[in-house]
């Protein structure tokens, strides 16, 4: 398996290549990756990707993690059934 | 939304800081409400089978699980409100957004502690994704609270003190495991685990990493490979191992989304796991009424998180209005005993890390 193969978001499967390309496309930071290729966009929102993301942001574009901003949080933290939000028994 | 709850103070996490941290607001006379998102209080503790080291005051000699049970019964018997299955969805000003049980409402608090604890790093590698790799923790979780053995055949990833008591666990459990990877010059975690599971028969290897990991449909075989001093793979230096399972521990994240949702400002501290919300030496975050406590706020042990939880809970409920001269000699009591947490070879490297998030919080005060 190539290194390009890798998948690095599992819940959107996003390939470490995916991001490479992203990210030589111009799109050099986390929000910009995520919004091209869906990468944390998935139902753990990034929980488990987010920080493999910045890695590979922070390897291509020659910065190091700490200078690199991880994005937006939004709620829900965690997935919620929109019955609940609802007032509805789900 | 059904219904809006009111408290003085509303604690997001159950583990050892939140408990703590409760327990301690409780003290003061305010009323307190734990929300956790699992079936139980006790955090990562309900998961510790094994004995504690340390001080008398942080529980030494203790099994986690034990601790847990303990501090739970704790909250109960002085009256905290303990709400399990409850995930705190959102924080929005100093209202919480919950869903318990299939049913949302709010949880509106004059102060909230954030001790949402830490989440477990992955590693990319070809084939990390295959059903048979996990987190160590996960696997943990596995063995000593559903009594369920993931797999027979064990390479662990990581020789930090997770890797290495989950190891042991793991052999307690009844899985053969094959040896740990460690990508470090030295062991990571205490010597007393390490030796541990030397004793047992189980090789440590550091300077290597895991190369690959294959199988069809889930895990049966993985590459580990000796590095340089670059850090580079060494060409011919590769072995497999036929195993069923890989565990991945290699440090863990703070989970800070409610902090960034609330606009805490952050600083990148690769000792404490990555972006901690700067805070006073009270654990008062930069957003004023919010605190945080245990490793959402750097990640270091339970004896710590047990004290930070205590003085976020005892300045939160200072900031509620329940503060006093007693309460404040308290906190300083639980200052000097964090201090002398993080003193000797593991422990002061995390003093200057802790201190670094503290004046980039007096540096944001300063500069309001």
């Amino acid at each position: 398996m190539n290194d390009d193969d890798v998948i690095i978001c599992r819940c959107e499967e996003v390939t470490k290549g995916d991001i490479r390309r992203a990210i030589r496309s111009g799109a050099t930071t986390f929000k910009a990756v995520k919004k091209f290729t869906r990468a944390g966009m998935g139902l753990c929102q990034g929980r488990t990707c987010r920080r493999l993301i910045l890695q590979i942001l922070a390897q291509e574009t020659g910065q190091t993690p700490g200078q690199l901003a991880p994005g937006s949080y939004r709620p829900p933290t965690r997935p919620v059934p929109l019955a609940a939000l609802k007032g509805e028994e789900s | 939304m059904a219904g809006a709850e009111v408290t003085d103070i509303a604690v997001v996490g159950g583990g050892p800081a939140g408990l703590s941290a409760a327990l301690a607001a409780r003290q003061t006379g305010a009323e307190v409400v734990v929300v956790d998102e699992n079936s139980a209080p006790g955090g990562q503790l309900r998961k510790q089978i094994h004995k504690f080291f340390g001080s008398k005051e942080h529980h030494a000699g203790q099994r986690g699980f034990r601790i847990a049970e303990e501090l739970a019964a704790a909250c109960r018997d002085r009256g905290v409100e303990l709400w399990t299955d409850a995930l705190a969805y959102g924080i929005f000003d100093h209202t919480l957004g919950i869903v318990r049980r299939g049913t949302a409402f709010t949880l509106t608090a004059r102060a909230i502690v954030l001790a949402t604890g830490a989440s477990e790093n992955a590693l990319a590698f070809p084939g990390w994704t295959l059903p048979g790799v996990m987190g160590a923790g996960a696997a943990q979780t596995f063995i000593n609270l559903h009594r369920v053995l993931p797999g027979r055949r064990v390479l662990m990833v990581g020789a930090g003190n997770v890797g290495l008591i989950v190891s042991y666990q793991l052999l307690q459990a009844g899985a053969e495991v094959l040896g740990v990877v460690e990508a470090a010059p030295r062991i990571g975690g205490y010597a007393v685990h390490a030796a541990k599971i030397r004793r047992a028969g189980v090789p440590i290897w550091t300077r290597h990493t895991v190369l690959r990991a294959d199988g069809r449909g889930q895990l049966e075989e993985v590459t580990i490979a000796a590095l340089d001093e670059n850090g580079r793979p060494i060409p011919g230096s590769e072995r497999a191992f036929a195993v069923d399972m890989l565990c991945l521990a290699v440090g863990l994240t703070p989970l800070t989304e409610l902090a960034w949702q609330a606009g805490c400002r952050f600083e990148y501290s690769a000792l404490l796991g990555g972006h901690v919300p700067l805070h006073s030496e009270d654990m008062e975050t930069t957003v004023p009424g919010l605190f945080v406590a245990g490793d959402v706020a750097g990640v270091e042990e339970a004896s710590t998180a047990l004290e930070e939880g205590r003085l976020a809970g005892l300045a939160a409920a200072a900031y509620a209005g329940h503060g006093s001269p007693a309460l404040e000699k308290e906190k300083a009591a639980a200052r000097e005993r964090l201090l002398a947490l993080r003193s000797g070879p593991f422990g002061s490297g995390r003093r200057h890390a802790y201190e670094e998030i503290v004046r980039g919080w007096l540096r944001w005060s300063g500069a309001r």
